[in-house]
């Protein structure tokens, strides 16, 4: 079975996200930047697959700047067997990443695609979801549990009720939750190694994908920040302050 | 005098140490400020720690790769000690093992290196026990009084050592011991030699190790030796050199050290300054008075020049040059930041720095050791003055 791990190079989750000046974005330079945590469970996963004997290959694939390479080498030293860099400086929507990776996957025909459910910069969870209708593939968004069988794969998701078990045909587009494992730090033998492992590099344009913005951003702010709180006497004077002051009862 | 032999492949990219960096803090995640406390409290090894470090392989970061470790250089070491000491943890119960065989390495011959490193690199064999200190010669290490005498195929032991740290968690000692008397040596500087010692076989047949109890967490014990035989094919490299192969070790060491001075100060400054963030007196956050930022800033550019000479040093030992001036200097430097940090982040806690649960107290006691250990302040200063600088010699 061959596995394809898209991976998404995000602000450090141990970093402050501040707000550029203009009011553009995020200030993502001279920041420390890293994988994004859903994605390092998406390649601890993967890896653990190969190590069951249930996957042969496992190939991380991440769509960006050039730096996205030192992310791609993180999931290598994780185990990870080659990676894929689709190198743009633009800015990427999930319906692009979602084509460009489809692009990909028609040449590299995976078995089983692991993404994380989202990333923790624009928390948009989409990316999996526009992935599989793009391919016309099974999804299981959001699993806590992976079992492959003969017949194809079955899958635990989280939903609001509870857990939800299902099965579905490979190939398929699973994205992970937080619950389905502990990534795995890399060994420094293994960091060694991936100096070494393969990491080919396409553009958007070879793989004949518009990454061109849908969607225009007008402005990016800070959250306002709270204000102090105020202490009641007592249940009528509480009563009171909700109806004739936040007038909402 | 150059003895420094670069690592075989001391090439690593900045990528690298940032990929190290990130792996180990990752793995220090698992031994959070309770587990430390914990082993503080108990006065017990972290198996735990140090088991997690072995497998991962980062101390055998320096061993070259065809003795089957990664052969990084000093930068990379000094990356992963920093590390450790920068996330509230302590790599003394086993910073040993990275560098203490460099003078197998180094000095040792080529059937030595082949018996003792891979077991090494492989974590089987721990080397992390250094006898140099003795009771009667601290500083002065050239009137150490162990002795080793030849009988036949053999060495015979004799003396005592103290301060041998982690020697109940090593299964080898690096032993110097005075091998030619001092009035019948050549050269002042020579008569010392190194020996390998297998504890293992040692202990009970004229090797005895007790424990010193101290301020800190670091097993470190007193070592006495009752007719020992040690083989001698466990000499490392000539009769009567040792000293040199020790001070050249010594000087790798200092960077590794001061690397965790700059970890723990990066560490209080953190603590210090997310306190400082937190804590409200007066109806305001602490960190909005100057006299409380001030001395935290200060303290942040202190340690951020140490740093720099820290990894001046090491790139300078990986690129094979002598280091004398600046690893001491290093060591000097970031400890004394490391102390400046410590002492403020203290203060900043106020009464609550003194309570077990912020680990503050805990590595406020650990990194005043570093003024003292492996070598004083005055020491470095004298080196400084006088073989530096070329002042009258003192003693
Ligand atoms: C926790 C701990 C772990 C240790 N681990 C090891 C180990 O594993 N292996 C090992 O070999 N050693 C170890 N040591 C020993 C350490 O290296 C020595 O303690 C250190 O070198 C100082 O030697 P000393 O204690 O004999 O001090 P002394 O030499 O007695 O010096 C006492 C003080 O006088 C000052 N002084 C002495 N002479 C002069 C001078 N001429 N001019 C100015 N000032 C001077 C010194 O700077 C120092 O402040 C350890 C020590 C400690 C505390």
């Amino acid at each position: 079975m061959k596995v394809l791990i898209p991976i998404k190079r995000v602000i450090d989750a141990n970093v402050k996200v501040r707000v550029r000046g203009d009011g553009s974005g995020v200030e993502t330079q001279n920041v420390k930047m890293a994988m994004n945590p859903f994605c390092e469970i998406a390649v601890e996963e993967a890896v653990r697959l190969k190590e069951a004997g249930l996957a042969e290959e496992l190939i991380v694939i991440s769509c960006g700047v050039t730096q996205c390479q030192e992310t791609l080498r993180t999931g290598l030293a994780m185990g990870a067997d080659r990676g894929i860099l689709v190198e743009t400086d633009a800015e990427l929507e999930p319906l692009a990443v979602a084509k460009l990776l489809k692009a990909v996957v028609d040449k590299e025909s995976p078995d089983l695609i692991i993404l994380g459910k989202q990333s923790v910069d624009g928390d948009n969870n989409q990316t999996g979801q526009m992935l599989a209708a793009l391919l016309g593939w099974p999804q299981g968004t959001f699993i806590s549990k992976i079992e492959i069988k003969d017949s194809g794969s079955a899958i635990t998701r989280e939903v609001d009720g509870g857990l939800e078990m299902l099965e579905i045909k490979l190939p398929a587009v699973v994205t992970v939750d937080l619950r389905l494992n502990e990534p795995r730090y890399a060994s420094l033998p293994n960091i060694m190694k991936a100096k070494k492992k393969p990491i080919e590099t396409i553009s958007p344009d070879a793989l004949g994908v518009d990454v061109a913005p849908r969607v225009e951003i007008l402005e990016v702010t800070e959250p306002p920040s709270r204000q102090a709180g105020i202490k009641v006497e007592s249940v009528g004077e509480l009563v009171d302050k909700l109806r004739n002051e936040a007038k909402v009862i | 005098m150059n003895l420094m032999q670069a690592p075989a492949a001391a090439g690593e990219s900045d990528a690298d140490l940032q990929a190290i960096r990130d792996s180990v803090r990752a793995l220090c995640a698992d031994f959070p400020g309770e587990y430390w406390r914990e082993k503080d409290r108990e006065r017990a090894y972290p198996t735990e720690f140090v088991q997690a470090l072995t497998e991962a392989g980062f101390l055998a970061v320096l061993i070259p790769e065809e003795y089957g470790g990664s052969g990084l250089g000093l930068r990379a070491a000094a990356a992963i000690l920093e590390e450790i000491h920068k996330s509230g943890g302590n790599g003394a119960a086993c910073h040993a093992q990275m560098y203490i065989m460099g003078t197998i390495l180094r000095h040792g011959s080529e059937a030595q290196k082949q018996k003792w490193l891979p077991p090494i690199a492989r974590g089987e064999l721990r080397l992390q026990a250094f006898g140099v200190s003795e009771p009667t010669s601290g500083t002065d290490t050239l009137s150490l009084r162990t002795t080793a005498v030849r009988q036949g195929d053999r060495y015979i032991v004799n003396g005592q050592k103290v301060w041998t740290s982690r020697a109940e968690h090593s299964d080898l000692m690096l032993l110097l011991a005075r091998t030619t008397p001092k009035d019948q040596a050549k050269k002042r500087v020579e008569g010392l030699s190194v020996f390998l010692v297998d504890m293992r076989t040692a202990l009970g047949k004229g090797l005895t190790i007790r424990p010193i109890h101290t301020m800190i967490n670091h097993s470190t014990t007193e070592v006495f030796f009752d007719e020992l035989e040690v083989p001698a094919e466990n000499l490392i490299g000539e009769l009567d050199q040792g000293f040199r192969y020790i001070l050249d070790g010594m000087n790798a060491e200092r960077v590794l050290i001061a690397a965790e001075c700059i970890g723990d100060a990066r560490w209080f400054i953190d603590k210090a300054v997310a306190y400082a963030g937190e804590r409200k007196v007066f109806g305001r956050q602490i960190g909005q008075n100057q006299g409380v930022q001030f001395p935290i800033a200060r303290a942040y550019a202190a340690t951020e020049a140490a740093d720099l000479m820290v990894q001046k040093a090491a790139a300078l030992f990986d690129a094979g040059h002598s280091i004398g001036e600046s690893a001491n200097m290093a060591k000097l430097l970031a400890s004394e930041a490391a102390w400046q940090a410590a002492d403020t982040c203290l203060q900043t806690h106020g009464g609550y720095g003194f309570a077990e649960e912020y680990d503050v107290e805990r590595k406020f006691r650990e990194t005043r050791l570093y003024q003292i250990a492996p070598i004083s302040t005055n020491m470095i200063l004298s080196y400084l003055a006088e073989h530096v600088l070329g002042l009258p010699r003192s003693y």
